[in-house]
C-alpha cells in the first residue's frame, strides 16, 4: 500500500473553497472517499486551506466514527450491532467474522483484503442480523451466509 | 426543463400530467431502495428482460419502501392490486405471465397469515389498520422523478402557502394541526416556528434533521429514499413561515441511497425554480444544501448537529438560548425532523383541522414506526395516534414468530424503555407512553420474546450510549461508563448484594445532571428494565442464572426428555458435536463440550431445549 502523495491530497483539497471552517468535514470526507482513509500528513494542507488549526482538525478527525487514519482493506465488512440485530444474534455474527478473518474490530488483514468495522446501525433492521460488504447488503445472516458473502470477495 | 415562474405555470404543468396519466395501464411497482438488500436490483433487471421477452404491455416503476420489508423484495401490481413478496429471479417469468394474462394470483408469493392467503394489498391485515400521511407517496412514486411527485399534488402546498397565505397564517395552520416534533421530544412544531418567526435577523436558517442514529429506526431513511420532495416542500413551507433563506438537510452518510436521492431532488427542484431566488415570482427565496453526517449519534441532538454543520466536533451546548433564537452561526434556526417535514405539505393542503381529527387530545395525526426484532411483519408502518401497542404488534405486525411469547417492546431507541406485556394496551400517544416508562422517540419499535434477556438489553443500550457520549459533561462521560460496568457485572454473574440499588441511584443522577438529551435519557433502558423486570436482575444476582439463555456462563442447555422426539435435528446442526442420542430417542447435551451458541434451540421444533441454572459447572469451566 503506497500512501497518496502530497500533490494527490492537494488535488482533492483544491476542489473546495478557501478559508471556510465549515468545509473541514466535507474535505475529510472527500479525502477518505478518494484514498480510503485520511493520511495524517494531509492535516497540514487542510489547515492551510481552511485556516483551521491542525489540532482542531485532528479533534474532528478522531471525533467522528466515519474517519480512519490508517489504510483499510479492499473490502470493508460492516456487521451491524443495532438493536434488532443484537436481539437476533449479532454477537455470533461478529464473532464468526472475527474468527474467519482472524482480525478484531477496526483491524485490517495483513494482505489489505478485508477490514472489519462494526457499525451502530445500518438501518436495515428488517434483515437482522445484517451486514454490509462495501456497498452490498447481506441479511438474515448465519455462518453459512457469511462464508458465502466473504467468498464472493475476490 | 421547464422553469416555473408563477403558480399558474405549476398548475398548468400538473393538469397536463393528469391528462397524460393512464390509470388503466398495467404497472409493476418494485421497491428498489430498502429491498436492494435482498436483491431487488437483480429482480428489476429480470423483470425488464422478461417483459421484453414476453412482449407484455407492462410498465416497471422503481419506487421507495412499500412497508412490508419482511417480504422483501416486494412488488405491487396496478391496477390489479396484487402484492407479491419474497421473489427470486427464477419466479419472474411466471409472475410476468400471470400479470400479462391477468390470471389468478400466484399463491406462493402472496402474503399469508395463519394459513390464509391474501393476494390483494387492500385485504392484507398489515396494511388495513394503517393511515398514510407521511408515507402517502412512499412506494407509489419514483423518488427520482419530480413529475411523479407533482402529479400527486406535490408542491401544491407551497404554491398555496405562497399564493394565499401570510407566514403567520401558515404558522396558525400548523399550530391548529397539533403536530409535535417526530424526532422524539414531541415539541409542538407550530410553536417552534412561531418563536423563530418572532426573532428579527437578516439571516435565518431551516434545517432538516435526517441524522437518524437510533439503532432500530429506519423511518427517516425510508422517507428520504422514497419521497425526498415531500421533505423539501415541507422545508420550503417552514422557511416561508419563519423567514429563512437557506436550509440544510443533514443526512447520515451511512444512508447512501438517501444521500443520492435527496441530492438529486434538490437539484431537480432548483432547476424547475422551486428552490432558489424569487420562487414563483413571489419574491420568496430559499435554497438547500445537503450535509452528510460523519457517524456520530450525538449529532441528532440539535445543538450538536449545528456544531457539526459549522464544521466542529458535534458537541451539544446548554440551552437556552434555543436554536430558534440563536442557532446556526448565531442566527435564528429551526430544526425539524424528516417525518415532521413530510407531514407539513399535507397539513397545509387539507388544513390543520383535518389533520387534528386524527389521534388523541394531546397527540395528533399519525406516527411512523419501524417494526423490527422478534416480530413476523418487520417493516415500516404508519398508524393514527391513539391505537394500542397490541394493535400494532399483533394486528399490523402479525405477532411473534415461531409461536414464542411476547416479552417486551423496546421503544425509542437508546433513550427509550422496555414495556412489558401488561402495558400492551397502552395507547400510542406521547403522554401515555412516557407514563408507562418509555418514550415515543423517533419510532423504532423492537419486539423482544422470551429468549431475550432484559439485563443484556439494558447493557446493550448502555454500551451504545457510553460509546457515543461526546465526553463534554462528566455525568454522561463517567456515569454511563460506571453504569455499564455495573450492569456488565450482572451479565457475568459477578454482581453483589446492593448493586441493584447502586445502579438505580446512579441512573437517577446521570438522568438529572447530564447536559443534553443523550445523557439525560441514557439511563432510561436501565430504569425501565429495573421497573418491570427487576426479578431478572435479582436472578442474575442471587442465582447467577440467566433464565433467557443469553448471558454466557450463567446457564447451560438441557434437553427435556419428555419433549424430545429424537428427530436428530439439533445434533445435526450442533457445530461442536456436543449433542448425542439415538434416532427417535431423547438426546442429551454434553455440557463440557457445549458452547451454548443456541443453534439447537433455534432448530428444535418441539421446544425441548431450555436454559438451566448452572452453579457447579461455572466452577469447572472457570
Amino acid at each position: 500500500m503506497k500512501p497518496p502523495t502530497a500533490s494527490q491530497i492537494k488535488g482533492v483539497i483544491n476542489g473546495f473553497a478557501h478559508n471556510s471552517a465549515s468545509l473541514v468535514i466535507p474535505i475529510l470526507q472527500a479525502i477518505q472517499e478518494k484514498f480510503g482513509y485520511v493520511p495524517p500528513e494531509s492535516l497540514k494542507a487542510i489547515s492551510r486551506h481552511t485556516g483551521v488549526g491542525r489540532n482542531k482538525i485532528y479533534g474532528i478527525l478522531t471525533f467522528y466514527a466515519q474517519f480512519t487514519t490508517i489504510p483499510r482493506g479492499k473490502y470493508i465488512v460492516k456487521p451491524c450491532r443495532g438493536t434488532a440485530c443484537h436481539v437476533r444474534g449479532a454477537n455470533n455474527v461478529i464473532n464468526h467474522i472475527k474468527s474467519k478473518l482472524n482480525i478484531e474490530d477496526g483491524q485490517t488483514t495483513p494482505d489489505y483484503k478485508f477490514s472489519l468495522e462494526t457499525v451502530a446501525c445500518l438501518g436495515t433492521c428488517f434483515l437482522a442480523p445484517a451486514m454490509m460488504v462495501n456497498q452490498d447488503y447481506y441479511g438474515n445472516l448465519d455462518e453459512k451466509r457469511i462464508d458465502e458473502a466473504l467468498k464472493e470477495c475476490t | 426543463m421547464i422553469h416555473f415562474s408563477s403558480v399558474n405555470e405549476l398548475l398548468a404543468f400538473k393538469s397536463d400530467l393528469t391528462k397524460k396519466a393512464d390509470s388503466s395501464k398495467t404497472r409493476i411497482r418494485i421497491c428498489s431502495t430498502g429491498c436492494r438488500a435482498k436483491g431487488a436490483l437483480k429482480i428489476r433487471d429480470a423483470f425488464h428482460s422478461e417483459i421484453k421477452k414476453q412482449k407484455a404491455q407492462i410498465e416497471l416503476v422503481e419506487t421507495g419502501c412499500q412497508g412490508l420489508c419482511a417480504y422483501a423484495p416486494v412488488v405491487s401490481i396496478d391496477p390489479l392490486g396484487i402484492f407479491y413478496g419474497k421473489l427470486s429471479e427464477k419466479d419472474i417469468p411466471m409472475v410476468v405471465a400471470q400479470i400479462a394474462a391477468q390470471g389468478a394470483a400466484l399463491n406462493n408469493h402472496v402474503y399469508s397469515e395463519k394459513g390464509k392467503f391474501y393476494p390483494h394489498l387492500s385485504e392484507i391485515p398489515f396494511f388495513k389498520s394503517q393511515k398514510k400521511i407521511v408515507l402517502r407517496n412512499c412506494g407509489y412514486i419514483r423518488p427520482t422523478s419530480i413529475a411523479d411527485y407533482i402529479n400527486r399534488n406535490g408542491y401544491m402546498a407551497i404554491a398555496k402557502a405562497l399564493g394565499e397565505m401570510k407566514p403567520t397564517d401558515v404558522i396558525d395552520e400548523v399550530t391548529k394541526s397539533g403536530i409535535r416534533g417526530r424526532g422524539g421530544a414531541g415539541f409542538p412544531t407550530g410553536l417552534k416556528w412561531k418563536f423563530a418567526n418572532g426573532y428579527k435577523s437578516d439571516t435565518k436558517y431551516f434545517i432538516c434533521n435526517g441524522d437518524e442514529g437510533d439503532p432500530g429506526a429506519f423511518m427517516d431513511r425510508a422517507v428520504l429514499e422514497g419521497d425526498p420532495h415531500s421533505v423539501i416542500e415541507g422545508m420550503l413551507i417552514g422557511a416561508y413561515a419563519i423567514g429563512a433563506t437557506h436550509g440544510y438537510i443533514y443526512v447520515r452518510a451511512e444512508y447512501p441511497i438517501a444521500v443520492e436521492y435527496s441530492t438529486l431532488a434538490v437539484k431537480q427542484a432548483r432547476e424547475m425554480g422551486l428552490l432558489g431566488e424569487n420562487i414563483f415570482g413571489t419574491g420568496f427565496s430559499f435554497d438547500i444544501t445537503i450535509k452528510q453526517g460523519a457517524g456520530a449519534f450525538v449529532c441528532g441532538e440539535e445543538t450538536a448537529l449545528i456544531a457539526s454543520i459549522e464544521g466542529r466536533r458535534g458537541m451539544p451546548k446548554p440551552r437556552p438560548p434555543f436554536p430558534a433564537e440563536s442557532g446556526l452561526w448565531g442566527r435564528p434556526t429551526v430544526i425539524n425532523n424528516v417525518e415532521t417535514l413530510a407531514s407539513i405539505p399535507q397539513i397545509i393542503l387539507d388544513g390543520g383541522g383535518a389533520y387534528a381529527q386524527l389521534g388523541t387530545a394531546g397527540s395528533k395525526g399519525t406516527k411512523v414506526f419501524a417494526l423490527a426484532g422478534k416480530i413476523n411483519n418487520t417493516g415500516l408502518v404508519e398508524v393514527p395516534m391513539g391505537i394500542t401497542l397490541r394493535q400494532i404488534i399483533f394486528d399490523v405486525g402479525g405477532g411473534i414468530p415461531h409461536g414464542r411469547t411476547f416479552k417486551a417492546v423496546q421503544m425509542g431507541g437508546p433513550s427509550g424503555g422496555c414495556l412489558p406485556a401488561e402495558h400492551l394496551d397502552t395507547s400510542i400517544d406521547y403522554e401515555s407512553i412516557k407514563q408507562a416508562g418509555a418514550i415515543m422517540g423517533s419510532g423504532g419499535m423492537i419486539v423482544l420474546d422470551e429468549r431475550n434477556c432484559m439485563v443484556d438489553i439494558a447493557r446493550y443500550f448502555l454500551d451504545f450510549c457510553q460509546k457515543e457520549s461526546c465526553g463534554k459533561c462528566v455525568p454522561c462521560r463517567i456515569g454511563t461508563k460506571r453504569m455499564l460496568e455495573l450492569v456488565t457485572r450482572f451479565t457475568q454473574g459477578k454482581a453483589e448484594t446492593g448493586d441493584i440499588e447502586k445502579l438505580h441511584a446512579l441512573a437517577e443522577s446521570v438522568r438529572d445532571s447530564s447536559l443534553c438529551g443523550l445523557g439525560q435519557t441514557a439511563p432510561n433502558p436501565v430504569i425501565s428494565t429495573l421497573r418491570y423486570f427487576r426479578k431478572e436482575y435479582e436472578t442474575h444476582l442471587h442465582d447467577k442464572f440467566c433464565p433467557s439463555g443469553v448471558c454466557k456462563g450463567l446457564f447451560r442447555y438441557e434437553i427435556a426428555t419428555e419433549k424430545c422426539t429424537g428427530c436428530t435435528l439439533c445434533a445435526k446442526n450442533c457445530p461442536v458435536k456436543a449433542i448425542a442420542g439415538e434416532k427417535k430417542k431423547p438426546h442429551t447435551i454434553d455440557t463440557i463440550k457445549c458452547e451454548v451458541c443456541g443453534i439447537c434451540v433455534e432448530k428444535c421444533r418441539f421446544n425441548a431445549i431450555a436454559p438451566m441454572p448452572n452453579k457447579q459447572l461455572n466452577q469447572v469451566k472457570k
